[in-house]
């Protein structure tokens, strides 16, 4: 392919899932307008959602989902191995996700809950930053299409890759929505990055922060907010640890 | 200027003409009712009179995004083998504004000095401001409104059409030739002396009905030399760095531009978006080196930039004194609470006792 005079090669890809939806690499087929377009730059290597066709000759790998089985580290193991580049491709994979609800209680617990007397392989939910090395994370529930093609043009051409720092209040605003605390709710907006361009508050739903924490966050000036609204603590916890994304400020403040 | 009134329903009449015809219109609109019953309003398209709250109080959000838009697109580039080509349109949609208050026109007066006065005026801000027809309409103040303090809580230009509530009728100031036209097909008369004395009447009501003062005097000065006060820290620590400040407020005019490849590589998007200097990359550049890190230094910034101005508007305040970031933060950092911090700070400064020299 020719660019401004620059030629670059398509990108050898892989995509990979662990535990999770696969909601995020069906994202990749979204957005038709531009589909035929970004598939143009991309030579699929391994996606199973696209092609039974399987090589392990790939220069970036997207992971999908976390960690939640002892099996599923080595395979990780061996895709950083063949990865010249490894994206966190999700919340799953970026943060834990949904996934990590579970470890919210005891393991034996969780599994009889769902599975009854039936025996499973399984262990405390992980982001796969736990285990290798991470290069690019792209956080989302689901990941955000625009965002995904703008990363891999990035890549493409060599250009920095860039996320929004600001959080989401930023978008919501632009959007001209009605502030969710001024309706008595408690929305982890103010905390969580940009990107999503506001869409579940567009909604009048809290945000849940599902692509994590913005940059140089004020945590404790958003817990003062929650305390001076008067609103449940316990209601913040549980928002809080929804994605476990914010487990790092979580526990800062005890 | 030229004064007319109109009774309340022939200027519902002409408003609703106005509205339904092909161009796109927008006023105050209700849109949600908050925890306290209180009534939350942005200006949003309209199509018919019922569609406008005109007794609305302020909106949430001001009307700056509709002649500086959030996003907007300034231009797109197409790549041939070995050269581009630059595409850029001002083509705007003309757009009505109905109900603004005294302070967003002259907010909107403000927007002009810096982008269509200064050394490097705005095509694409002139496109929008001479395709934007306003209706300016009076209102009480809010309580914790300061736009007397720094005059904004009357206006004299910048509108197509002021309307002046006197009771049964309204009071027109018809400030453009296209207006005068439009008003032509309804009902208005000269207005008699009653009209004359109640526009008076109104105009002192409105002036005495501020609550919140803010002590602008001075102002200037006192931010120079407060420029390493402690204070800046203390209401730093507070901020979210959430930038709705600058999104609600009528003047914020602060952007970023970006270039969007295209998907396909062909061709590119340049970019433009309304940015605020509280967001913690505002004042980034290459390399990851940031020349204002801290939240206090940012918000000290914002400030400077409302109260200081800055040469392009001849270091005027921008700010009008709507108090909109005020009612909008979540961290309760509002104009009124850190000016008022900033003069304490020097006005009953404990360290200095040296005495003022005598009169000679």
């Amino acid at each position: 392919m020719q660019h401004l005079g620059f030629s670059h090669k398509k990108i050898k890809i892989g995509s990979f899932d662990f535990t999770c939806c696969e909601g995020c690499q069906l994202q990749l087929a979204n957005h038709e307008s531009t589909l035929p377009a970004f598939l143009e730059l991309l030579d699929i290597r391994n996606f199973r959602e696209i092609s039974s066709d399987r090589y392990d000759d790939y220069d970036i790998a997207l992971v999908e989902g976390s960690i939640s089985r002892e099996d599923e580290i080595e395979r990780l193991k061996t895709i950083r191995k063949n990865a010249k580049v490894l994206v966190a491709y999700g919340s799953c994979a970026c943060f834990g996700g949904v996934n990590s609800l579970k470890n919210n209680f005891p393991l034996d617990e969780t599994v009889r809950e769902v599975y009854g007397d039936h025996s499973v392989d399984t262990m405390p939910v992980q982001r796969i930053s736990n285990i290798v090395k991470v290069d690019v994370s792209i956080p989302g529930c689901p990941v955000s299409k625009e965002e995904v093609e703008r990363i891999i043009v990035s890549i493409a051409t060599g250009s920095m890759i860039n996320f929004p720092k600001y959080p989401v209040c930023v978008e919501c605003k632009q959007r001209l929505n009605t502030c969710l605390f001024d309706l008595g709710e408690i929305c982890l907006g103010p905390i969580t990055r940009a990107g999503c361009d506001a869409v579940c508050t567009t909604g009048k739903t809290v945000c849940l922060g599902c692509r994590g924490p913005a940059e140089d966050i004020n945590f404790q000036s958003f817990m003062q907010l929650v305390a001076d609204k008067k609103l449940s603590l316990g209601d913040l916890d549980e928002k809080l640890r929804f994605y476990n994304c914010f487990e790092a400020f979580r526990n800062d403040k005890n | 200027m030229i004064y007319k009134v109109i009774a309340k329903p022939e200027f519902e009449k002409f408003i609703d003409t106005l509205v339904s015809g092909e161009t796109l219109s927008y006023g105050p609109r209700h849109v949600d009712t908050d925890k306290q019953g209180e009534p939350i309003y942005q200006f949003r398209e309209v199509n018919t009179v019922s569609d406008i709250a005109f007794d609305y109080t302020a909106t949430y959000s001001s009307a700056k995004h509709f002649l500086l838009p959030f996003r907007e697109n300034l231009s797109r580039f197409t790549f041939t083998d070995d050269d581009w080509e630059q595409d850029i349109g001002y083509e705007v949609k003309p757009i009505i504004l109905i109900g603004l208050r005294p302070y967003d026109i002259s907010a909107i007066n403000i927007l002009d000095s810096v982008l269509l006065n200064g050394h490097f005026p705005s095509p694409y801000y002139l496109a929008r401001r001479k395709n934007t027809f306003i209706i300016g309409m009076d209102h009480l103040p809010l309580p914790d409104c300061f736009s007397k303090s720094l005059n904004h809580h009357t206006v004299s230009h910048g509108f197509n059409l002021f309307c002046s509530d006197i009771g049964d009728k309204y009071y027109l100031s018809i400030n453009s030739s296209k207006a005068y036209n439009y008003l032509k097909e309804f009902r208005v008369e000269d207005p008699s002396y009653d009209d004359d004395c109640k526009l008076i009447e109104r105009r002192k009501l409105i002036k005495q009905s501020f609550k919140t003062d803010v002590e602008v005097t001075g102002l200037p000065s006192f931010l120079d030399i407060e420029f390493d006060s402690p204070i800046w820290t203390k209401w730093g620590d507070k901020c979210l760095n959430c930038g709705t400040c600058a999104m609600v407020c009528p003047t914020c005019y602060c952007y970023n531009i970006e270039d969007r490849p295209d998907t396909d590589l062909q061709g590119s998007s340049r970019q433009k978006q309304l940015y605020s200097c509280n967001l913690v990359d505002f004042a980034e550049v290459a390399g990851g080196h940031n020349f204002r890190p801290k939240n206090g230094d940012r918000l000290k910034y914002r400030y400077y930039h409302h109260y200081l101005g800055f040469a392009e508007n001849a270091n005027q305040p921008i700010c009008v004194g709507c108090n909109r970031c005020g009612r909008a933060c979540l961290a309760n950092i509002n104009p009124k609470d850190v000016i008022n911090d900033l003069r304490m700070e020097k006005e009953s400064c404990m360290i200095c006792v040296s005495q003022s020299p005598d009169k000679t």
